[in-house]
């Protein structure tokens, strides 16, 4: 597969710290990449040097192997959708999404074709002449889409515009983005500081911190195989333990409970133990191997839904520890003050560098 | 007491406060606009017939079309006000602009108190200043005799351009602080969005910035030209015998020939051009009256 976009030793620096900090990655042609980050991470700089916005100090952008460095944001083939969706409120849909079209001195018939026919594909058909401020806020962002998407960039650029939506609203528009981007085939770099968003809808996630990547993955990669204890603390939830390593793989926590544990990284003493709440096996059988087995002391039941966890005691330790229940309700029965026997397999225990 | 009690209660306590605030303003536009108006209309259509008796009648409108001077200095009046005002926006707009988008925001409260703080000294005080600058002994006269350029005093004074140099300037203030307020509500990101989809700095401010601040443009151009239009200082002091605006011939019949009933009739004809111009503007412009104010 091509690549749309090479980054090379991307570099942006402000007046007193590195925003972007010597970035280098691909982005294959038809995909949907995001980056995830903790805000302050770097993740809007980078996306507002690719659209032109911002000049890095050092490093290169190449889109289709062309070099942008030096190119203003209107000669690049890359558009943005604004976090605020910046659709101009003076214009209605079918000019706010012409805007584009008319900058490149096309004619009337064809504009106005292009304009059906993304309003059509954004399923807007008849919105036209409607005023932006009667429009949903599900159709306002169809409309940002439709008004970039219309000028056929290679890439287009999202910056987290699901995040003034309510919460029913962005699981909606989650998958309907996803299934725009698969429909017209356009490269799409999503950056989001919503683990969910960019779990469900990329094709690869780079993860984003201190201005640097830490990792970029598939999804099921990145939730299963976290590279580092960044990753593995901000994507998915993780019971994290501080402990001591022993030699052979093995932790101690608080000088009570030993683990067999996985190390990702190099650990010469102080480590993180990352243990993911559904990973944790409740009443085990006796013939399962390489198990760490231990007694849970049930401290509350916190009820949610498909997502319901319980938060116990390991037993004769100071650690808590929370448990999500497996979905076939075969644990309904558990409910406070109940020891109950569990384990934890010893790849399921991640174990990197405090 | 029931809820349907306390409910009415509310009702009329609300419109009590209504009618509190009311009253006042009713007061003060009946007592001191609508009334002497009336006075004034009545006025001008009393006329002093050849038998010294006050009738009915149009002779004072009637005066202003007879006789070139009147019609010619009203015309030109207006034409000069529509100048001003837009001399005022092409001067403001980029001040408003700078302080607004490209000035750090730390700054812009600063440089918005710099703009107001000539205008905390009165119109009279700021335009003799100006007379001071500009007069055959003043000080730019003195600085190109200093210089060798001109022997003789030049009298910069008492011509068009200064007149409306002095119009534009007394105007300024009043067209910068509704381009600020309308440039402040502006998202940034309208910008870059339109420079993102493919817009010229040109484009972005014709088709992006000039639309979003045209309720601004329209409530700044309003006031100035109403303002000019109806200005006796500046065109007197600045303007000086020639400046021919339409307000000192309101203020000749007043005060010099003490003809109040034509005064009166000149009076109104501004009023009827300066509610026409700017209807037509607001018509030309595509903006309404309500939404330009708010």
């Amino acid at each position: 597969m091509k690549n749309v976009l090479e980054i090379k030793k991307l570099q942006k620096q402000f007046a007193d710290h590195n925003a972007v900090n010597g970035i280098d990655f691909v982005v294959e042609e038809g995909k949907f990449f995001s980056i995830l980050g903790p805000s302050g991470c770097g993740k809007t700089t980078l996306l507002r040097m690719i659209a032109g916005f911002l000049e890095p100090s050092s490093g290169s952008i190449l889109i289709r192997d062309e070099e942008m460095i030096g190119i203003a944001p209107n000669n690049r083939p890359v558009n943005l959708v604004f976090q605020n969706l910046a659709l101009f409120p003076m214009m209605n849909v079918e000019e706010n999404i012409a805007f584009g079209l008319r900058r490149k001195k096309l004619s009337k018939e064809i504009i106005s074709k292009k304009v059906n026919d993304i309003l059509e594909k954004v399923h807007l058909k008849g919105y036209g002449k409607k005023e932006v401020t009667q429009l949903s806020g599900g159709q306002r962002q169809r409309v940002a889409i439709a008004r970039s998407l219309v000028l056929e960039p290679s890439i287009l650029l999202l910056d987290e515009p699901l995040g003034a939506l309510d919460l029913k609203l962005r699981e909606t528009m989650k998958i309907e983005l996803k299934k725009l981007q698969e429909e017209f085939g356009t490269t799409f770099i999503y950056i989001t500081h919503d683990q969910s968003e960019a779990l469900v809808m990329s094709d690869k996630v780079a993860v984003m911190n201190n201005g640097s990547f830490e990792q970029i993955d598939t999804p099921k990669n990145l939730y299963a195989n976290p590279k580092t204890s960044f990753v593995a603390g901000f994507v998915g939830e993780s019971n994290i333990f501080l402990g001591k390593h022993l030699k052979n793989d093995a932790v101690v926590l608080n000088n009570s409970l030993e683990l067999k544990v996985t190390c990702i990284e190099e650990i010469s003493e102080k480590c993180k133990v990352y243990i993911r709440p559904e990973a944790i096996i409740l009443m085990p059988e006796a013939n399962l191997e390489d198990l760490n087995r231990f007694t849970l002391d049930i401290k509350n039941i916190l009820f949610d839904g498909s997502n319901t966890k319980l938060l116990a005691n390991i037993h004769n330790t100071q650690e808590e520890i929370q448990v999500s229940l497996p979905q076939n309700r075969q644990f309904s029965h558990i409910k406070l003050g109940d020891t109950i026997e569990a384990a934890v397999h010893f790849n399921d225990c991640k174990t990197y560098r405090a | 007491m029931t809820a349907k009690h306390i409910g009415l209660n509310m009702k009329n306590a609300t419109s009590l406060g209504f009618y509190v605030f009311l009253v006042p303003i009713i007061l003060w536009l009946g007592l001191l606009i609508v009334i002497p108006q009336i006075e004034l209309l009545i006025m001008s259509l009393r006329f002093e017939n050849d038998d010294e008796i006050m009738v009915w009648s149009f002779e004072n409108y009637k005066e202003f079309f007879n006789n070139d001077i009147y019609w010619l200095t009203f015309l030109r009046t207006a034409m000069y006000a529509i100048f001003v005002t837009f001399l005022t926006f092409i001067i403001t707009f980029p001040i408003a602009f700078y302080i607004t988008k490209i000035v750090n925001k730390r700054y812009s409260a600063f440089l918005i108190i710099l703009l107001l703080l000539p205008f905390w000294v009165s119109e009279l005080v700021r335009v003799y200043g100006w007379t001071i600058i500009l007069r055959e002994s003043g000080v730019i006269n003195y600085f190109l005799q200093g210089m060798g350029l001109t022997t003789s005093g030049i009298e910069l004074l008492y011509n068009d351009a200064s007149m409306i140099m002095g119009l534009v300037y007394t105007s300024m203030l009043f067209m910068v602080v509704p381009l600020i307020s309308s440039l402040e509500g502006m998202d940034d990101s309208y910008i870059e969005a339109a420079h993102d989809l493919g817009a010229s700095k040109l484009t972005i401010f014709f088709k992006i910035v000039i639309p979003y601040s045209a309720s601004g443009i329209v409530s700044g151009s309003i006031v100035v030209f109403m303002l000019t239009l109806g200005n006796y200082l500046t065109p007197n002091l600045m303007g000086g015998k020639n400046s021919l605006w339409f307000t000192e011939q309101i203020y000749n019949e007043f005060i010099a020939s003490l003809n109040w009933n034509q005064g009166a009739a000149f009076g109104f004809l501004l009023l009827a051009l300066s509610s026409f111009i700017i209807w037509l503007g607001l018509k030309l412009t595509k903006q309404n009256l309500s939404k330009a104010l708010s």
